[in-house]
């Protein structure tokens, strides 16, 4: 299967000089099988360009995954054109608002209605199917599967597995490792290590052996003392998670909207440097237009 | 109507109780407990500052709490492939954030009846008290009151008509009298009708079963006065800001909730709307105390009050998802 990264900037667009080599883009991610199934994970603004791409061929039917709903995985659709176009399926997959009893039609909706977009969701003309997904039930694409695992962030959100022909891929979505939410000396500190320790243990699980894992690596972890809690992971943390789960080979995404072209090849360096990986696992900043063929 | 319900007001501005007050003891202890846990919840999760492990304890403490949220957590709706068994692991599983949200829905929505024995349509009153709430709450954050202490003024207008789901629930036979009299004599305020008939009002009752619940005294006022401070605000005491905002929140939904009879051109929600709408009063006049709190008129405070619709749109699945 060929994956490509359309998108790899967390939060917010960052289009400019500073950041034409990573990309400002942010989360999109298309996995194509070798028989030609088009799947997309996130619908960040790189999948607007993608869109355009895939108009070459109609009618199009293509199978978006989402991994949760935040504003910076959902803001490409309304400029994704196959949506549009007469003929074509569109399938969504994501999870349901569990605290405000909202379903993933009515969650995209939402941004299209009419205070924020002309065109609304009940015009977009292509055939459109929205499904839920539950965590560990594996959906059938073609020759791929695809099965979600549930990864702590601020809104439910879903990692999502990918095999086909023996090759796989894993994708964190918005991922924050759990940190313990008891000073070492409270008496519950260890109790919840635990259950840490027991959650940590089926994401290592799950995805033991990818071929390729990218995963939500936005902070540094000097910065991430002041961002506990925030919903993401750190470089570190990427690394440990993949050296656990024997990936081949690891993409740090989710870049920081600050972060600079320069800032990322610093950091990459330092990591080059400062990490000494386990025989087999390799590491990369994940970059926009960056094919990877399993 | 005014000045029915003046010339019943005795030296002391109050409506004359006549109520047994042995009668009225007894009734009060019947009523269970308010989770206090419920407004821990409101008030501990208002802060982004808040160490979530105190809000661990806070469900923890309290099974009712931490059995609905559980519930809650297990349900098809979040799709999990593990049984959750306990807060902590909820927090690990879901993550705080999610934890937090659904602690506050479900604990809004679990913590008082919903059901009334005497006929008392108790889904409008609810929906009356949320938005009541959720006034009180957005114009005291518009006035500037800090995070932590909004929860007070969400709690005191939920709670502030409590008294006539007491009457509902526990003094049925009297109160189908209070609602037939009502109805049959519509120009009349229903606190009359309760006064004459019951012997006590249900603001004053709302105030005993407040006071019950060890609920913070400014919460009690608020409850107590919030129809004495538009009838006859002189006989209040130093109303503090609470009764001032669940005033507000109370006389802001009403003329709310009458702009919605009138564009439906169906019944008002709830009979206090109806009585005034049909009595012609400007729904839209504050005593000097609240207006003076709010900083301005009540179409300019509610035309300002960021996301009103919302709020209230929110605490509706907070209704339609008690457990």
């Amino acid at each position: 299967m060929l994956i490509t990264l359309r998108g790899v900037r967390g939060s917010i667009p960052v289009p400019g000089p500073n950041t034409v080599k990573y990309g400002g883009n942010t989360t999109c991610i298309s996995v194509t099988t070798d028989e030609g199934d088009q799947i997309i994970i996130d619908g960040g603004t790189g999948i607007r360009e993608y869109g355009m791409a895939q108009m070459a061929k109609l009618p199009l039917t293509c199978h978006i995954f989402l991994t949760h709903t935040h504003w910076d995985h959902i803001q490409g659709f309304p400029f994704y054109v196959p949506l549009f176009v007469p003929g074509n399926n569109i399938h969504f997959y994501g999870s349901f608002d569990p605290v405000y009893h909202k379903d993933l039609q009515t969650i995209l909706s939402q941004q299209m209605e009419y205070c924020y977009f002309p065109v609304r969701e009940s015009e977009l003309k292509a055939k459109i199917h929205y499904h839920r997904v539950k965590e560990y039930q594996p959906i059938t694409i073609g020759s791929a599967t695809v099965t979600p695992i549930l990864l702590n962030h601020p809104v439910l959100n879903h990692g999502y597995r990918i095999e086909s022909h023996g090759k796989s891929f894993f994708f964190t979505g918005d991922y924050e490792p759990a940190s313990n939410i008891y000073a070492e000396d409270d008496e519950e500190f260890e109790q919840y290590e635990d259950l840490i320790k027991e959650q940590n243990q089926g994401v290592v699980d799950f995805i033991r052996g990818v071929d390729v894992a990218v995963l939500d690596s936005q902070y540094t972890p000097e910065e991430y003392v002041s961002k506990v809690g925030w919903g993401h992971g750190t470089y570190r943390s990427a690394i440990a998670l993949a050296s656990d789960a024997e990936v081949g080979q690891v993409y740090f995404t989710h870049h920081d909207p600050m972060r600079t072209d320069a800032q990322l090849d610093e950091i990459f360096s330092k990591l080059q440097e400062s990490v000494s990986l386990p025989s087999g696992l390799s590491m990369a900043m994940a970059r926009e237009g960056v094919n990877i063929q399993l | 109507m005014k000045t029915i319900v003046l010339s019943l007001f005795n030296s002391n501005g109050d409506l004359p109780m006549t109520i047994d007050k042995e009668k009225i003891s007894q009734i009060v202890e019947k009523i269970p407990a308010f989770p206090e846990s419920v407004h821990r919840v409101l008030e501990l999760t208002s802060s982004i500052d808040t160490p979530p492990k105190e809000i661990v304890a806070v469900i923890e403490h309290d099974p009712i709490l931490t059995m609905r949220l559980l519930k809650t957590v297990n349900s098809p709706y979040f799709g999990l492939a593990r049984e959750v068994t306990d807060i902590k692991q909820a927090v690990v599983y879901v993550g705080m954030n999610t934890v937090k949200n659904v602690a506050i829905t479900v604990a809004t929505a679990g913590a008082l009846p919903q059901t009334s024995q005497a006929g008392l349509d108790i889904n409008a009153l609810w929906m009356h008290s949320m938005r009541v709430g959720v006034i009180a709450k957005l114009v005291a954050k518009r006035v500037g009151v800090g995070a932590n202490d909004l929860a007070s003024f969400f709690v005191a207008g939920l709670l502030h008509d409590i008294g006539k789901i007491v009457f509902g629930e526990y003094l049925v036979e009297d109160y189908k009298k209070v609602m037939a009299a009502a109805a049959a004599e519509p120009d009349v305020s229903t606190r009359v009708h309760e006064a004459q008939i019951m012997g006590i009002d249900h603001a004053e009752l709302g105030a005993l079963v407040a006071e019950k619940w060890k609920l913070p005294a400014d919460l009690i006022q608020a409850i107590r006065v919030h129809h004495q401070l538009v009838e006859k605000p002189e006989a209040v005491d130093q109303p503090g800001i609470v009764a001032l905002g669940g005033c507000f929140g109370n006389l802001a939904a009403h003329y709310l909730e009458s702009q919605l009879k009138t564009e439906q051109g169906g019944a008002a929600e709830t009979s206090d709307a109806a009585e005034a709408a049909e009595q012609g009063e400007p729904l839209t006049v504050l005593p000097d105390a609240v207006q003076a709190w709010v900083g301005g008129s009540m179409p300019d405070i509610l035309a300002g009050i960021q996301g009103l619709t919302e709020e209230i749109d929110k605490a509706q699945t907070f209704m339609a998802s008690g457990a």
